[in-house]
């Protein structure tokens, strides 16, 4: 089956790029509030929860979905698997989409802002927050000479680029770029692994303060495995999504293929979990019936066990809408790990409270629409998706 | 990628190496050590009256707000923690096994940041904007700071506060230890100003010896317990206190950094595991692309305009 990456074509404003467009308008309004008026004014952090859900969502549990790309890269580049050839695209641009986002998540919650360039000269050494911060900048870069070649592919279809001088710049970058991609693609995987492993381990710093289910020194291998394990769930899901959202074909065969391995992934995140949790003998609070405990229990049931039987059963795999269903629990569970982790399970010796205020929300729903609506916007006009080139779309 | 083996192990070496680099001056160094002679406070909760003179000296040494009535007791009608505004605050805990005598079986309790010998805070902070000086203060650098908020997190006691209204230039706020008046060779405000020497100051190996000596000459009058002798690796302040230390977070003795910072000389030092996992990702690509080569060359597409 031939095929090659090109432009979808298809009606980009849909009712659901309406709503994401109207999400990102009130996020927006939202933000000149927290630019003007401060972090107090428009979020409901205080002094004993310092941090909020756009560390959760926006920061943590983004990092730890945009796995994506660079799992997808290793299968393509370093196991070869060329049958995962037309994903790769899709894949590394979710993740860049995602980092993006991330970042701009860092630099509205932060409060000094414009002194960004500080980490990067000066260097805590001991903090896992710094080890994150690098080696996500890094990651992020890398995503962006990954995607060069979308760019570059792009541009040449403008015979005034290709001409001039500019495209002979642009093919002489391309054409090493493509040379060093697998070194390219293997520096980005090593520097992934280490922040999501160092994002594991942030809450580790206050010992006191976390709930004991949650307060494992195996975090930063769990937030490693637990990232590695959903990457496929989310390239699944958002394939299913954008095909149905352009009337296209899902590519089930690739998809399916890809989904035998969620099972396996998620069955190792599931006896380390497990494992840890019995070797560290937290199962004394499952049934202790607080809040905390119910969240874990709602994490591991809803967020991993169920998930991973579904997995398990071939008519769920290879059906579009259970698998979409599926990974999204898959999703759902990495999401409510991180939340867990960030929020439930921080507990300020002295009280306090923190509930997400509406403005909160509507900025973290703004950024994930974003997201979204980017990622129609690019697939429409840049060449990601793999098309068949003497294919039929409907 | 038309690269025969030679080149390529070069070019996955020179990578290894830049890996390496990087990754390796992340490395975690260890926090600062316990200097025997750095200073230290004592607070002999049971010599305390709740004056607040202490708050009102730290408000107006640190031009934080002090136009305000500082003899007002009914403050004390719920526990306040220090913010923005206030870099010590005075509580009153109430306990049955306190004597009936003077005190009326309640205790006043000053809080400020500890100064702890392995700071949390600073091992934290992602821009060393933290740090704990050799003579006993841990420092803020506002220059530095990005506003993550990480040290908030990782403080203990829950002491750091954060100028949440401030939209542009917010700052990380806590107690100084007044490290410009011990730097002139003066006390820190507070511990002046106190009217009943429930504050003294010193060096802190002193101040355990005198601590401990209450204690022994006075086992009535005291738990036996100095809660920063070893609470959370050790703090510059230290408390005697007539009742247990219920009314103070439960932290442990072990220096809340030590497991981070292990994990992290664990992971990134001297750039082991990152290297070891470039290497092996490198053999795999290299075995499993010498069985793919034959069908490479579809992938050796060279840029072609239009389609």
């Amino acid at each position: 089956m031939a095929s090659e990456f090109a432009p979808v074509k298809g009606k980009f404003w849909t009712p659901g790029i309406v709503i994401l467009a109207l999400f990102m308008v009130a996020a927006f309004i939202v933000l000149i509030a927290r630019f003007t008026k401060g972090l107090g004014y428009s979020t409901h952090n205080n002094d004993a929860y310092p941090w909020g859900i756009w560390i959760a969502i926006n920061v943590a549990g983004m990092v730890g979905l945009s796995a994506g790309g660079f799992t997808t890269g290793a299968l393509a580049h370093t196991f070869h698997k060329q049958h995962y050839h037309d994903i790769v695209r899709p894949a590394l641009f979710t993740a860049l989409l995602g980092y993006t986002c991330v970042v701009a998540a860092l630099l509205i919650d932060v409060g000094r802002y414009w002194n960004m360039v500080s980490p990067m000269i000066n260097w805590g050494t001991t903090s896992f927050l710094f080890a994150v911060a690098i080696c996500v900048m890094i990651s992020t870069t890398i995503l962006y000479i990954e995607c060069f070649p979308v760019l570059a592919e792009w541009l040449f279809k403008f015979n005034l680029v290709r001409k001039s001088f500019i495209g002979s710049i642009i093919s002489f970058i391309h054409k090493h770029v493509n040379k060093g991609m697998l070194i390219i693609v293997l520096v980005g995987i090593v520097f992934s692994c280490l922040h999501q492993s160092s994002l594991g381990a942030l809450l580790l710093i206050s010992p006191s303060k976390m709930h004991p289910l949650w307060f494992s020194p195996l975090n930063p291998l769990l937030f490693l495995i637990s990232a590695v394990a959903t990457a496929y769930p989310l390239v699944i899901f958002e394939h299913i999504l954008v095909s149905k959202s352009l009337n296209f074909e899902p590519k089930m065969h690739i998809l399916s293929s890809m989904a035998k391995y969620i099972p396996f992934l998620l069955g190792i995140y599931f006896i380390l979990k497990i494992g840890d949790m019995l070797y560290r003998g937290t199962y004394i609070y499952l049934l202790d019936g607080t809040a905390q405990t119910n969240s874990f229990l709602v994490e591991i049931i809803v967020g991993l066990i169920i998930p991973l039987i579904l997995m398990m059963i071939p008519r769920i795999r290879n059906s579009a809408s259970l698998l979409f269903y599926t990974s999204w629990l898959a999703i759902f569970g990495i999401l409510i790990n991180r939340i867990n982790v960030f929020l439930v399970s921080f507990t300020p010796p002295y009280g306090g409270s923190y509930f997400p205020s509406i403005n909160e929300i509507i900025v973290s729903v703004g950024i994930i629409s974003a997201m979204m609506f980017f990622y129609k916007l690019a697939v429409m006009n840049l060449p990601i998706m793999a098309v068949e080139t003497k294919g039929d779309k409907a | 990628m038309e690269l025969n083996r030679r080149k390529f192990l070069k070019t996955m070496g020179n990578a290894g190496v830049a890996v390496g680099v990087s990754a390796s001056s992340a490395l975690a160094k260890s926090s600062h050590e316990n200097h025997l002679d750095s200073f230290g406070s004592l607070v002999d909760i049971s010599r305390c009256i709740g004056c607040r003179k202490c708050e009102m000296a730290c408000n107006s040494a640190n031009k934080l707000p002090h136009h305000q009535d500082f003899t007002d007791r009914r403050v004390f009608a719920e526990e306040r923690r220090p913010n923005a505004e206030r870099f010590t605050v005075v509580n009153e805990y109430h306990s049955e096994a306190l004597e009936d005598d003077d005190h009326y079986k309640k205790i006043f309790v000053k809080d400020q940041c500890r100064h702890c010998l392995k700071p949390a805070c600073a091992s934290a902070c992602i821009v060393g904007a933290l740090s704990k000086k050799e003579d006993g203060p841990v420092v803020y650098d506002e220059t530095k700071c990005v506003g993550c908020r990480y040290c908030l997190v990782a403080c203990p006691f829950q002491i750091p506060a954060y100028e949440d209204h401030n939209p542009v230039t917010p700052r990380v706020r806590k107690c100084t230890y007044c490290f410009e008046r011990l730097g002139e060779g003066k006390m820190p405000a507070c511990i002046t100003m106190c009217p009943t020497q429930a504050l003294i100051f010193g060096k802190r190996s002193n101040l355990l010896t005198i601590a401990k000596n209450r204690i022994k000459n006075n086992p009535d009058k005291y738990v036996n317990h100095i809660y920063g002798e070893k609470e959370a690796g050790g703090s510059s302040w230290l408390y005697l206190s007539p009742m247990d230390f219920s009314f103070f977070p439960k932290v442990g003795t072990t220096p809340p950094p030590k497991l981070t910072e292990t994990l992290l000389s664990g992971v990134f030092g001297y750039a082991a595991v990152p290297t070891a996992l470039f290497a092996v990702l490198g053999s795999i690509a290299w075995i499993t692309g010498r069985k793919n080569n034959v069908d490479k060359n579809q992938q050796s597409k060279t840029l072609k305009g239009g389609n």
